[in-house]
């Protein structure tokens, strides 16, 4: 048996998993480690901080599908990933996070940069390991992949010990992994599939309800075969946007707090809501009682644990997207129905949605020469042709990417939805423009998040990774404003961004291009200026927007989705 | 409702502080905790007593579940079982009450296990009602110090 260092082993294990990339950043603990990593064929960035590199391994594995795997040092390196995986946790993000630790003897003693990172990652992880034998090193990592990008994908953290990493280890060839605790169900019961495509037929007012489950089941193509085959009307969660095709007709864009007017009408006028790897989350149902109250109710999706938590579902379906909506097609076509017969008594139905959005169309008011946020992600989305990869950060910025970027495909969208995690946008910029180095991939930002890890701007530059940051500047933490002038009589109370750097300074201290525009006129031409000068390096965009401009529609938190603020 | 669950889990550390840490974490409730070694060492089981309408309990269910440690999850208090805590109480024995405290004991079958001059220490078992009706007759005798396990719990074999 060949013996070689748990070192070696480590990196033999992320070659045998495919993994090219990954993010971190070196300590004592894991200096074995990256004295292995120099010389193999992983590369490794670089980053300034760790959360930075658990984001960036999380953008990564956002847009290839693949886990993205993040390398930190013990203690404090430890800690501060800890935000970045409880973000990729909520969206459920296939990741492996690996964290050096003291060694062994010194466990529970206090040492320094010790912390019990397994203790403290437990509630937001899907699995974490302590590895304390050295044998249980290979097969602990092997099962931490398998968990990671199987079932509902997460992210798994394995602790290494100093002394485990630098000793002999048997590598033993790899085989089939099989877990009597852990067996996802991927394939749907057949009777509830039935029952749930008979459903299907009657329904005079259907919606397909879409979130990230499509996205990360790699299944949108099966979606948009069950929507255009049946002519049933589409909605997505900000986790679900390029599930669906953001220009087809049948696309009526985000529901909830900041959904379309149109969603969010068909949603509580809708006989049947088709709900496919999504999970009734707060921000999409508001007041529950009153979400979807006409509709029967078919949830697909492959966590148990997601079907009737928030909302009752008629009929649950527990499977993988792909699998069920693969099964439902089969049915379909098999089933001797006339679809475009079926199709075609949704055409009133769909023409009432169209009514909705004919009235109250995603939109905003034009103030001449300000500069209106929305304006520039329109303009973002025609210049770029729905196409590029959008990273955004969190508050005012990430609903209107979400709102006016069409989103043709899915991976495109690179978001923290569950968690809300301000700094997000930029290393997961860094992360995606690094899986495909020829994409354009822009962080739109607002001038509060884009703070919060700017640090990472070094590593954009370090490994030639640009990529364009979008700033929406209002000087304000301006969701948050948004919420004080509407709820608490306009007291902004530390939502006034008093002193906010000089971004195109300090891009230019970073060596990248900055770039400042205040007139409506001129968004265009800057915009299409970054796009030339980002084929070099990377470039910040300081749009000077209108101030207090709000997000709408907007359902007041604990309201019904029906009871909306509009422009 | 009260509801019993069986959970068998690895035997391995820090299982239990995730099965805890998910009754915490969501605001699930926990009456009564009990867990040990299995006939295979290398699982536990673990019995657990919580209350909650039908939804919360489907949803702790689903949630232990899930967890990567646990292999199975029954809920017992869906079928015929059996149930039964122990307790150990520390009860005030003097001349005037020594007799009555050995009747009260001897009507639960209970046991005396540790004798002094001025209490003895009963060992009782039962189901938590019993145990909480000796508590109740014993505490105007005077209790200083009760131990309890936590309900264990166990499927009657199917008669057929």
């Amino acid at each position: 048996m060949e013996k070689i260092t748990g070192s070696e082993a480590i990196i033999q294990c992320l070659l045998e998993e495919g993994v090219k990339t990954i993010f971190g950043f070196p300590g004592g603990a894991v200096i074995d480690l990256y004295d292995t990593l120099m010389d193999s064929k992983v590369n490794h960035v670089l980053v300034r901080h760790e959360q930075g590199a658990v984001h960036a391994a999380d953008g990564f594995a956002r847009v290839t599908g693949d886990v993205g795997v993040a390398l930190l040092t013990s203690g404090p390196g430890a800690t501060n990933g800890v935000t970045a995986i409880a973000t990729a946790y909520m969206d459920s993000i296939p990741m492996v996070i690996l964290t050096g630790q003291v060694p062994t003897p010194l466990i529970g003693n206090d040492a320094f940069q010790e912390v019990d990172i397994v203790g403290i990652t437990r509630p937001c992880t899907k699995h974490n390991y302590l590895v304390n034998k050295a044998e249980d090193l290979v097969p602990t990592l092997r099962e931490a992949f398998h968990i990671a990008r199987t079932g509902r994908p997460g992210p798994v953290l394995v602790d290494l010990p100093k002394d485990i990493v630098a000793t002999m280890v048997e590598f033993h060839e790899k085989q089939p992994i099989r877990m009597q605790n852990y067996q996802p169900t991927y394939e749907p019961h057949l009777g509830q599939i039935e029952k749930a495509c008979k459903e299907i037929l009657k329904a005079k007012q259907p919606v397909l309800y879409v979130g990230g489950g499509v996205i990360l089941s790699n299944s949108s193509e099966e979606l948009t075969v069950l929507a255009k085959s049946l002519n049933i009307p589409v909605t997505m969660t900000l986790m679900g946007l390029g599930g669906f095709p953001g220009r087809d007709p049948l696309s009526m864009g985000m529901l909830g707090m900041h959904g379309s007017y149109t969603s969010n009408m068909a949603v509580a006028k809708s006989d049947l809501l088709i709900a496919v790897g999504a999970r009734f989350d707060d921000r999409v149902t508001g007041r529950v009682d009153a979400f979807a109250p006409h509709a029967k109710i078919i949830h697909i999706d492959i966590d148990p644990t997601s079907i009737s938590k928030n909302i009752a579902a008629d009929i649950p379906i527990v499977a993988d997207c792909k699998h069920a909506l693969v099964a439902m097609n089969n049915w379909f076509a098999s089933s001797g129905e006339n679809l475009d017969e079926i199709g075609a008594t949704h055409s009133p139905w769909l023409e009432t949605i169209n009514d909705w959005t004919r009235k109250h169309p995603m939109t905003y008011l034009d103030e001449g020469e300000t500069i209106k946020p929305q304006f520039v992600i329109e303009k973002l989305d025609e210049l770029t042709g729905g196409d590029a990869i959008i990273t955004t950060e969190v508050g005012q910025n990430q609903m209107w990417a979400a709102q006016f970027y069409k989103f043709n495909k899915p991976r495109r969208l690179v978001t923290s939805g569950g968690l809300g995690t301000m700094g997000f946008g930029l290393p997961a910029a860094i992360g995606a423009k690094m899986a495909f180095p020829d994409a354009t991939v822009i962080d739109v930002a607002g001038d509060g998040s884009i703070q919060m890890n700017i640090q990472e701007l070094s590593t954009s530059k370090q490994y030639d990774c640009p990529v364009i940051i979008c700033i929406l500047n209002n000087n304000y933490l301006g969701m948050v404003r948004q919420w004080q002038e509407l709820f608490y009589n306009k007291r902004y109370a530390s939502t006034v961004m008093e002193v906010t750097p000089d971004f195109v300074a300090l891009a230019e201290a970073y060596g990248a291009v900055g770039i400042r525009c205040d007139k409506t006129s001129e968004v265009e031409a800057t915009i299409k200026q970054a796009l030339e000068a980002v084929k070099k390096t990377t470039v910040i965009l300081d749009f000077r927007i209108a101030r207090e401009e709000g997000v709408f529609p907007m359902v007041p938190a604990g309201k019904a989705t029906t009871e909306m603020l509009l422009v | 409702m009260k509801h019993t669950l069986s959970v068998l889990l690895q035997n391995k550390p820090g299982v239990l502080s995730r099965v805890t840490g998910l009754f915490s974490g969501r605001g699930f409730n926990i009456e009564s905790l009990s867990v040990a070694e299995t006939l295979d060492s290398s699982l536990s089981c673990l019995t657990l007593v919580t209350t909650g309408n039908e939804a919360i309990v489907e949803q702790i269910t689903k949630q232990l579940h899930k967890l990567i440690d646990v292999i199975k999850v029954t809920d017992i208090s869906e079928s015929e079982y059996v149930e039964r805590e122990m307790a150990l109480i520390r009860v005030k024995a003097e001349n005037t009450t020594r007799a009555e405290v050995l009747r009260v004991i001897d009507i639960f079958r209970g046991k005396v296990v540790d004798v002094s001059p001025k209490s003895y220490v009963v060992e009782v078992t039962g189901t938590t009602t019993k145990i909480q009706a000796i508590i109740d007759i014993l505490r105007p005798i005077g209790i200083k110090e009760i131990v309890r396990t936590g309900t264990i719990a166990m499927v009657r074999t199917p008669k057929k």
